[in-house]
């Protein structure tokens, strides 16, 4: 109990406001050009969760957001780790503000908050972890991509179904070691010829 | 500097306005509601921008504040020192240096890169406030996407002036979905937003937080009988001779004379810097 304390107190930001910033700027130019890869870093967060997804979080997470932590994520390490840095509460997936997982464990998809059609940005932001990340695959046209792109997603369906709801829907940033890429809800996907 | 938190705001708000920052992107030209602080400046100031700026600066920056087009106004040279002071970033006149850019009322000539992020200070971020007072209202036109009484009104434009006389802040509809209000840019800039940087738009007093990401289709309302058209002042530059810019009038004396110059200094500076001699500038080489 006591190690397991003591895991949690460490691996936070070490000049918050500072990477923080950093790690917004990767995040944000991500999210504005789909299938962009960019490196994402500062945190060190528990085993089982990439340095990427443990920036991201510590970034945009607080008392103010609920994160639902997937089965094959949850862990007393990882809530005590996230708990002492940012001090958002858990909650169940509909209810989440932020999701964190591998693919499996995420899906479906619709127990996620979508939004309202008054207030679209009243929706879920989904940190998908995978193995690695590659601009290869599937192809992304849309807001933020001068012709085409590509990004390896996990699956085709699930984010052509999310497109279609548009201006609803999810938004997913995937995270691998330190690299992060974005898929927001306005970006078209076709699958590779 | 060390007395304040790195660009002045704390990290939770920080957080929310990156929060809004994201969604903003995510859905191009729908106002994200943000919990917009007191800033140490007048609303009508640019807080809104100014907050989008701190949210979205890391200590590398070089800041770009225009006013009009200016880097010398008031309005730019506060911003400016303001962030020197929390901030510590570098800062420039020349948009060429520039990362970030914060800008009221006004988009550089120079093209903007892919590597620059442009932020705009919104005075009202609600395009269809004039024609609907009542926020629920806008909002559900907004969701439903019922846009008839705008362009009812650019109609209203055509029929009393004989053409579409709304010359700033000319209403434009983002990736076919949401109509934006571009902040109160001249309509010479509208076609300007289909840009390689990413845009991002705040509105302090109003509390609004919305973005077009790069390369976004942006386009101009308009009626297929009459078109939209960027317009000018139908003059070159009187400093630097440009043609292609977008121009100040300025009374220069009791008798009514007036002269046209760059509203965007930093282009007429550079321009003048390379050699071109505009009508007035002549004069005064001879």
């Amino acid at each position: 109990m006591t190690q397991t304390q003591s895991i949690s107190f460490a691996g936070g930001f070490y000049d918050a406001p500072v990477a923080a910033s950093h790690a917004f700027r990767a995040a944000m130019t991500a999210m504005a050009r789909p299938g962009d890869i960019k490196v994402i870093e500062g945190a060190q967060p528990p085993k089982g969760l990439s340095v990427a997804a443990g920036s991201l979080l510590l970034t945009l997470c607080d008392p103010e957001t609920a994160i639902f932590l997937a089965s094959d994520v949850d862990s007393p390490e990882l809530r005590g780790w996230l708990t002492f840095h940012t001090g958002a509460p858990f909650a169940p997936a509909e209810k989440a503000d932020f999701a964190i997982g591998g693919w499996e464990a995420l899906t479906p998809l619709d127990q996620f908050k979508i939004g309202t059609a008054e207030y679209p940005d009243r929706s879920a932001t989904l940190v998908v972890e995978m193995p690695e990340l590659s601009n290869a695959g599937p192809i992304l046209s849309g807001p933020g991509i001068k012709e085409t792109a590509r990004l390896s997603l996990p699956s085709l369906t699930e984010f052509q179904g999310n497109a279609q709801l548009f201006p609803l829907g999810l938004d997913f940033f995937f995270t691998s070691g330190s690299q992060v890429a974005a898929l927001p809800r306005s970006t078209s996907v076709m699958a590779e010829d | 500097m060390s007395n304040y938190n790195f660009a002045y705001l704390d990290e939770q708000t920080k957080r929310m306005i990156r929060r809004a920052i994201l969604k903003g992107l995510a859905v191009p030209g729908y106002q994200v509601p943000f919990a917009s602080r007191e800033m140490p400046m007048p609303y009508g100031w640019g807080t809104g921008g100014v907050q989008v700026s701190a949210a979205t600066l890391t200590p590398e920056d070089t800041l770009k504040v225009i006013d009009q087009g200016a880097d010398d106004t008031t309005n730019a040279v506060s911003i400016r020192k303001f962030f020197e002071r929390t901030a510590g970033v570098e800062t420039t006149e020349e948009t060429e240096q520039a990362s970030v850019i914060q800008t009221r009322h006004r988009i550089p000539e120079a093209k903007l890169r892919e590597d620059q992020i442009l932020v705009y200070q919104v005075p009202i971020p609600e395009p269809l406030r004039f024609l609907e007072p009542r926020e629920t209202e806008t909002r559900k036109m907004h969701s439903l996407e019922e846009y008839g009484l705008m362009h009812v009104k650019l109609y209203e434009d055509i029929s009393q002036h004989g053409a579409i006389a709304t010359s700033y802040a000319y209403p434009v509809k983002v990736e076919d979905r949401y109509v934006m209000d571009p902040s109160p840019i001249p309509k010479f800039d509208n076609p300007k937003m289909e840009m390689a940087a990413i845009q991002l738009f705040g509105a302090g007093r109003e509390q609004r937080i919305y973005a077009v990401p790069p390369y976004t289709k942006v386009v101009s309302l308009d009626f297929e009988d009459y078109p939209f058209e960027a317009t000018k002042a139908e003059h070159a530059c009187d400093l630097c001779g440009a043609e292609d810019s977008y121009l100040d009038e300025v009374i220069v004396d009791d008798a009514g004379n007036r002269m046209f110059v760059c509203s965007d200094t930093d282009y007429c500076r550079s321009r003048r810097g390379a050699g071109h001699v505009g009508r007035l500038a002549q004069e005064e080489v001879a």
